[in-house]
């Protein structure tokens, strides 16, 4: 069964139209990646998910106690609110200093539970998130460009881990990203979205999609890189280039 | 023992500062100090219109002070610029208040008191409504005291967690209408916001988690209502700005202290 399901929904805000007609649903245990441009709609399709925005047409069905481990791009702390790591995973519910512990250890970094949330680094803060996110046992993850501001082994760590909890949890993952390279390797489905899904399937299939080329394709450099670093038999080539780029480096170095 | 006007006082005062505490440090959090100074301001034109209808003063500022509340709190999510709209409506409700006031034809009322406070005017009655009131605010605070810290974080987490950010901003609009009516007797109008932010601001100097800076705001409050009495009566100051400058005074040692804490901390 599935645990979120929208049918034909279409969202506005103050009259601009952001997203329209969308069918989508997730089931238990799937890897759903969304990838899409800025101002796309990403972010307001996960909104819409979340119950935060409502559809103005169309309607989303949540299956019945769903339980939604949702972990924000960014969180702003208030300078004026003292929020230390094991208060706010107490959030919303409370946690014993078991759980605690043994969850922040899951998440791989043990020692932060008496630490303020103001003195993580984005790596620290990133996984605290995801730890609040865990400990309300989810049905269903659903992480907003969490790898955002990470450098990119800290973003292909995050996402094993995702993968290892995923498999240890059951719990299904819905992520959005802007960088399909790293998520296409860990997810069963990726849609892409501008306004409206423009097509979805495995991995490898939307990278070849028409749609999905003429949307990062036109102009510049930059979707130009997306190309080259985006596929699965090209990756095996990225590791090597990255690894004779670093014997340089040594090379130089000694 | 509740015969005495000074006790009678005190423990108006020390109910309201128990109200205000963690109520300020949601004030604090989600920067709603000026939203609470124009909810305060709007207390004047309950006032007038209290006298004018003869209605209870309480019942009068509560329900002006939530209208007040209640559209700015409409405009901020409409996206209105807020401290220009803040402004306007903070000072045009106290001016409206005061003008409203002079019309009232056969009463003759002594507005310092609504402006500054009267705390040793308390009457048993006062003091019956005030613990109530404060009462009231702490209850709702405490009962709500997850939701509303996970929806002062961020309203998305809130959502996610099943929690409604916009039932847990009604509770604090509420909360601050009714302490808004309770606490004008004690500092006035003009110095209620103050009473809400400077002693959850001083108890941000020395907290670690949020409920410790709940407690410790409660605990500056109470003491800033001792002292400001002590200062009155020994220096026959005004009641209620004795008791906000007792609470600046306050807030001014715990940011010295804890800037010295840091300082030895980082040699």
């Amino acid at each position: 069964m599935s645990l979120i399901t929208a049918n034909s929904v279409g969202v506005s805000y103050t009259g601009r139209r952001v997203l329209f007609d969308i069918d989508f649903q997730i089931n238990r245990g799937e890897i759903v990646t969304i990838v899409g441009p800025n101002g796309s709609g990403k972010t307001s399709f996960l909104r819409v998910l979340l119950g935060v925005v409502a559809p103005d047409k169309g309607r989303i069905t949540r299956a019945k106690g769903l339980r939604i481990g949702y972990v924000p791009q960014r969180l702003h702390l208030d300078p004026g609110l003292p929020m230390p790591v094991s208060r706010f995973l107490s959030l919303p519910s409370r946690q014993s200093p078991q759980a605690i512990a043994a969850i922040l250890e899951r998440v791989g970094v043990p020692d932060v539970a008496r630490q303020n949330m103001a003195t993580l680094s984005g790596g620290q803060f990133q996984r605290v998130l995801l730890a609040r996110a865990l400990l309300t046992r989810p049905d269903i993850l659903m992480l907003d460009e969490p790898t955002a501001g990470l450098d990119q082994p800290g973003v292909a760590a995050f996402y094993r881990l995702i993968e290892d909890v995923r498999r240890e949890m059951n719990c299904a993952v819905l992520s959005v990203s802007h960088d399909l390279h790293v998520v296409m390797s860990a997810s069963d489905r990726v849609i892409c979205i501008n306004g409206h899904i423009c097509c979805e399937g495995a991995p490898q299939v939307v990278r070849a999609a028409p749609e999905y080329r003429a949307l990062f394709g036109l102009g510049t450099g930059g979707a130009l890189a997306l190309y080259q670093h985006s596929h699965d038999h090209v990756h095996d080539e990225d590791c090597d280039h990255d690894h004779n780029h670093t014997k340089e480096h040594a090379h130089h170095a000694g | 023992m509740l015969d005495d006007f000074l006790m009678r006082a005190l423990l108006a005062g020390l109910a309201v500062a128990i109200a205000t505490g963690p109520l300020g440090c949601f004030v604090v959090w989600r920067r709603m100090a000026y939203f609470g100074d124009a909810t305060a301001h709007a207390a004047i034109l309950g006032v007038a219109l209290a006298l004018g209808f003869q209605i209870s003063i309480f019942i009068g500022t509560m329900v002006v002070a939530l209208i007040m509340a209640m559209v700015v709190a409409t405009l901020a999510g409409r996206g209105w610029a807020m401290d220009t709209t803040l402004g306007v409506l903070a000072h045009s409700a106290l001016a409206f208040g005061l003008v409203a006031v002079s019309f009232l034809p056969n009463v003759r009322v002594d507005l310092t008191a609504y402006l500054f406070g009267d705390i040793l005017a308390v009457s048993r009655f006062d003091l019956a409504v005030i613990v109530l009131g404060s009462a009231l605010v702490l209850g709702l605070i405490l009962w709500r005291w997850q939701g509303l810290l996970m929806a002062t974080l961020s309203e998305d987490l809130a959502q996610s967690a099943g929690i409604n950010p916009g039932s847990e901003r009604m509770v604090l609009t509420l909360a601050l209408a009714v302490v808004v009516a309770v606490a004008l007797k004690i500092v006035g109008a003009l110095l209620i916001a103050a009473l809400l932010i400077i002693p959850a601001a001083a108890a941000r100097n020395l907290a670690r988690s949020p409920e410790m800076m709940a407690a410790f705001a409660m605990a500056i409050g109470a003491v800033s209502v001792f002292g400001g009495l002590q200062l009155s009566l020994a220096r026959d100051t005004p009641s209620g700005p004795s008791i906000v400058v007792i609470a600046a005074l306050i807030f001014l040692a715990t940011t010295l202290g804890a800037a010295l804490v840091q300082n030895r901390s980082a040699r």
